[in-house]
């Protein structure tokens, strides 16, 4: 428990500090940009932050959410990088600030915006229809003797579901076509309608349809296990899905889900946001949150968070040249 | 029956003041919303959702459930008086109530319009309150290549069945599928078409191309013509409401058609255009005298709207069950869900009884009180029409460019939708229709990836949209209806038919 323990230095340290900031706070109703489309996971993060900062008066100013998932989130990229100076608009980022400037030639770099906070790292699990393989291995046996094109869905091309499945392929030698979706919903719908075989979707895309029994989980994309231990479905909880390590494939891949302001806002402007955030995750919603999707609580700001970005920044680059999605 | 008594306990959790309170603000603001082009039912329920957050969670989706059977009533008037859709599903409106409204029965039209409306939204939460488990397993029958036929069943009806001359149509589906192809493409994850502008990154969004094909290019049209809104007033009275409705029975047929099309395609995902449009077309098709539609003939108003609204309210079916959003305010309200700790899925029916009964309850009395409500504030929308011209005009462009402003909150559109206005003025003049090319617009991008999906996952083989019953009958269905002409003059020709309708021409 490592991470708490962090966490609770700099909420002593955040409490102390306090009155030096108390300079600046906005004035007009603030912007929380999703680079996603609607009822997604960065969506309901956002709404779940609106009503904590709302029903827990953490701002003055009320919140607004604004969907900008154009163009697979390149739109709300674009949206932030010209809104410099504006300290009235934050994004809730996750691993395409770093992928799509590399698959899609965006011309953005997340340097030039205003790191806030990392708020959560979110997990993937490979999934198949619950008529399907039990395991791993027979999983990966299936897929290696089918005639017809083994169907893995995900969200969106060349992105975190198609890595995964490209280092799959790499790791267990079976062949995937993967079928992009518009979203995890999507995805999800597509499995337990038996249309694909499997996915690799973030524990809250797939939850109801597990609590339902259509789907199963055969592993999750960590070096760890989940630490959730209360029971999600009659039988399981998060934390008794194995590690796709213990399963014999090595492939891990955690996303991060971070807060960013446009580039060139004051100090001050910063500070409050990195407050207000920190104060989101102490709150009730935010626990309950974390909790019921499986996400991975984490609090990191200032040059921790941008030590955790470059590196993870780097990561993300490795991965997407090995997978051959990189733009000549 | 287990589900009467159901609905019944959903009554009793319904009927308190607080939450009939609620109903009736919800749908006041929902009209208000609706009658604002542009501004439509997803923009609406976005706004409000905020204030429903220290509701308990069955009188928030009460409310914002009517704010949306309201905007759907209210996004009729916008369409029937200025021939500007509300929203994508009423351009089908357009098509004959606009002409209505022209010739002086703007009143009938509206009446006609809300009341099909009313009732392909009860036949739809019939559907939702007794089949709700069997349809849930229908729409997960859906995967790729359903989906594609189903898009092809939209286009093949249209060049099939429309009443423009062939090559017209498709040159206007053409270039709306040209531009549904700008922006992201979701298949291979690369930009197209965007030659490097980050303002053509999103794609052009569909309501702004409607606000201004439609909105903007009226007004052109108007201003070159005689700089007067055509039609005049009708004097609604209880006359004119108790007319349409006595006519009712003897549209029963379209009715039950646009109904049985609307719910079909409402729990599958983004299906309420297509059924709109497609109503449309039947009902022009299997009436007696076609040539009359366009023209301001009522049943052109009773087929769209019928058909878009069983097709809006039974979208909201899948949302809970599956957690799939069927339209774009059938999304928000899923954000809403969650907010709310309510998480949309199979289990949803199990888990909590008192909102998924109570919010079918609100369907029913929400969508009676919508309909009187509409009704009595009839002649008040009606009036707009008896405004001066140079007064009105302002006000729609201004309204017009608010509403395409508010959509992605993007100056360009304003910019975009002016250019629509002048394209949709040349269309008109040159008798190229509109229709299929907002279709094209909307549908194109859907259509392109469920084919290209379709192909990935039977690797490449184009049997695989008749590997099954379901997909089979639907793309025969579309093919037949393409060459619908050519098949129905042939038939004549053997005498297999009576043939009046080919002999006629």
């Amino acid at each position: 428990m490592r991470i708490p323990v962090k966490a609770v230095g700099a909420a002593t340290a955040l409490l102390l500090s306090t009155p030096a900031f108390a300079g600046w706070e906005p004035t007009k109703p603030v912007e929380i940009v999703v680079a996603a489309g609607a009822g997604g996971a960065s969506d309901q993060m956002a709404r779940m932050m609106q009503a904590a900062i709302q029903k827990n008066n953490l701002m003055k100013q009320p919140m607004v959410v604004s969907l900008k998932g154009g163009a697979s989130g390149a739109e709300a990229l674009m949206y932030m990088k010209s809104s410099e100076g504006d300290p009235n608009k934050v994004l809730i980022a996750y691993s395409l600030i770093y992928m799509l400037p590399l698959s899609a030639k965006i011309p953005f770099n997340w340097r030039e915006l205003t790191p806030v906070s990392v708020v959560a790292l979110d997990q993937f699990v490979l999934w198949d229809n619950s008529a399907g393989p039990k395991t791993v291995k027979e999983f990966v046996a299936a897929a290696k003797a089918a005639s017809a094109p083994f169907k893995m869905g995900g969200t969106g091309s060349k992105r975190e579901d198609h890595v995964l499945t490209v280092f799959l392929e790499q790791k267990t030698g079976a062949k995937f076509s993967y079928l992009p979706y518009k979203s995890g919903g999507e995805a999800a719908t597509q499995l337990v309608g038996n249309h694909t075989q499997a996915n690799v979707n973030n524990p809250s895309e797939n939850l109801e349809v597990w609590r339902a029994g259509q789907v199963r989980p055969l592993c999750v994309f960590d070096k760890e296990r989940i630490s959730y231990t209360s029971k999600v479905t009659d039988t399981q909880s998060w934390a008794d899905i194995p590690t796709c390590k213990e399963e014999g494939v090595d492939v891990q891949y955690l996303m991060l889900r971070a807060m960013f302001l446009p580039g060139k806002v004051t100090p001050e402007q910063q500070a409050f946001y990195v407050d207000l955030f920190h104060k989101v995750t102490q709150t009730a919603e935010y626990k309950e949150y974390m909790e019921k999707q499986a996400l991975k609580p984490i609090f990191l700001t200032g040059k921790d968070m941008v030590q955790f970005l470059e590196e993870d920044d780097a990561l993300n680059k490795s991965l997407m040249t090995q997978a051959g999605f990189v733009a000549k | 029956m287990e589900a009467f008594g159901l609905l019944l306990h959903g009554f009793a959790v319904l009927l308190t003041w607080k939450t009939l309170v609620l109903m009736m603000v919800g749908l006041v603001l929902g009209i208000f919303v609706g009658v604002l082009p542009g501004l439509g039912g997803p923009n609406g329920v976005a706004i409000l959702l905020p204030l429903t957050f220290t509701m308990d969670p069955t009188s928030a989706i009460v409310m914002l459930s009517c704010i949306y059977w309201g905007a759907l009533f209210g996004g009729a008037i916008t369409s029937i008086l200025f021939n500007i859709p509300g929203e994508a599903w009423s351009v089908a409106t357009t098509f004959d109530g606009y002409p209505m409204a022209q010739q002086g029965r703007a009143a009938e039209a509206l009446t006609a319009a809300f009341t099909s409306s009313f009732i392909g939204s009860l036949v739809a939460v019939l559907l939702i309150t007794f089949l709700a488990p069997m349809i849930s397993s229908f729409a997960l029958k859906f995967g790729p290549p359903e989906f594609f036929a189903v898009y092809l069943l939209t286009f093949c009806s249209f060049v099939g069945l429309g009443r423009e001359a062939k090559h017209k149509t498709v040159i206007s589906m053409s270039l709306g599928l040209l531009l549904a192809g700008i922006g992201m493409d979701t298949v291979s994850g690369n930009l197209r078409m965007t030659f490097g502008s980050p303002e053509l990154l999103r794609g052009v969004n569909f309501l702004v191309a409607v606000i201004g094909l439609f909105g903007i290019s009226e007004i052109l049209l108007t201003m070159e013509e005689r700089l007067a809104l055509r039609g005049h007033a009708a004097g609604i009275s209880l006359r004119v409401v108790l007319g349409v409705w006595r006519d009712l029975p003897k549209y029963w047929v379209t009715l039950l058609r646009s109904s049985f099309i609307g719910c079909w395609l409402g729990i599958t995902p983004g299906g309420a255009i297509a059924a709109s449009f497609m109503g449309y077309n039947l009902a022009k098709r299997f009436a007696k005298e076609p040539e009359s539609f366009g023209k301001g003939r009522i049943e052109g108003v009773f087929a769209p709207e019928t058909a878009a609204h069983a097709s809006g309210t039974s979208a909201l079916l899948p949302m809970l069950a599956l957690g799939i959003p069927g339209s774009g305010t059938a999304a928000i309200l899923l954000g809403g869900l969650m907010v709310w700790g309510l998480n949309p899925g199979p289990l949803l029916f199990v888990e909590h009884k008192d909102f998924v009964w109570g919010l079918i309850a609100s369907m029913y009395l929400g969508n009676v009180v919508g309909l009187v409500l509409v009704l009595t504030t009839v002649p008040i929308f009606a009036s707009i029409l008896r405004v001066p011209f140079a007064a009105v005009a302002p006000m729609i462009v201004v309204s017009c460019a608010i509403g395409a402003y508010a959509i992605q909150n993007a100056i360009f559109d304003i910019w975009l939708m002016l250019g629509f206005g002048v394209v949709g003025y040349v269309f008109k003049k040159i008798g190229i229709p509109l229709a299929p090319f907002t279709l094209a617009l909307v549908l194109g991008n859907r259509a392109e990836d469920a084919f290209r999906l379709s192909m990935i996952g039977s690797g490449g083989t184009l049997k695989v949209f008749w590997s099954n019953g379901l997909v089979g009958s639907i793309t025969t269905l579309a093919i037949l209806l393409l060459f619908w002409p050519v098949i129905d003059s042939l038939l004549a020709r053997v005498g297999l038919t009576h043939g009046t309708r080919a002999t006629s021409r």
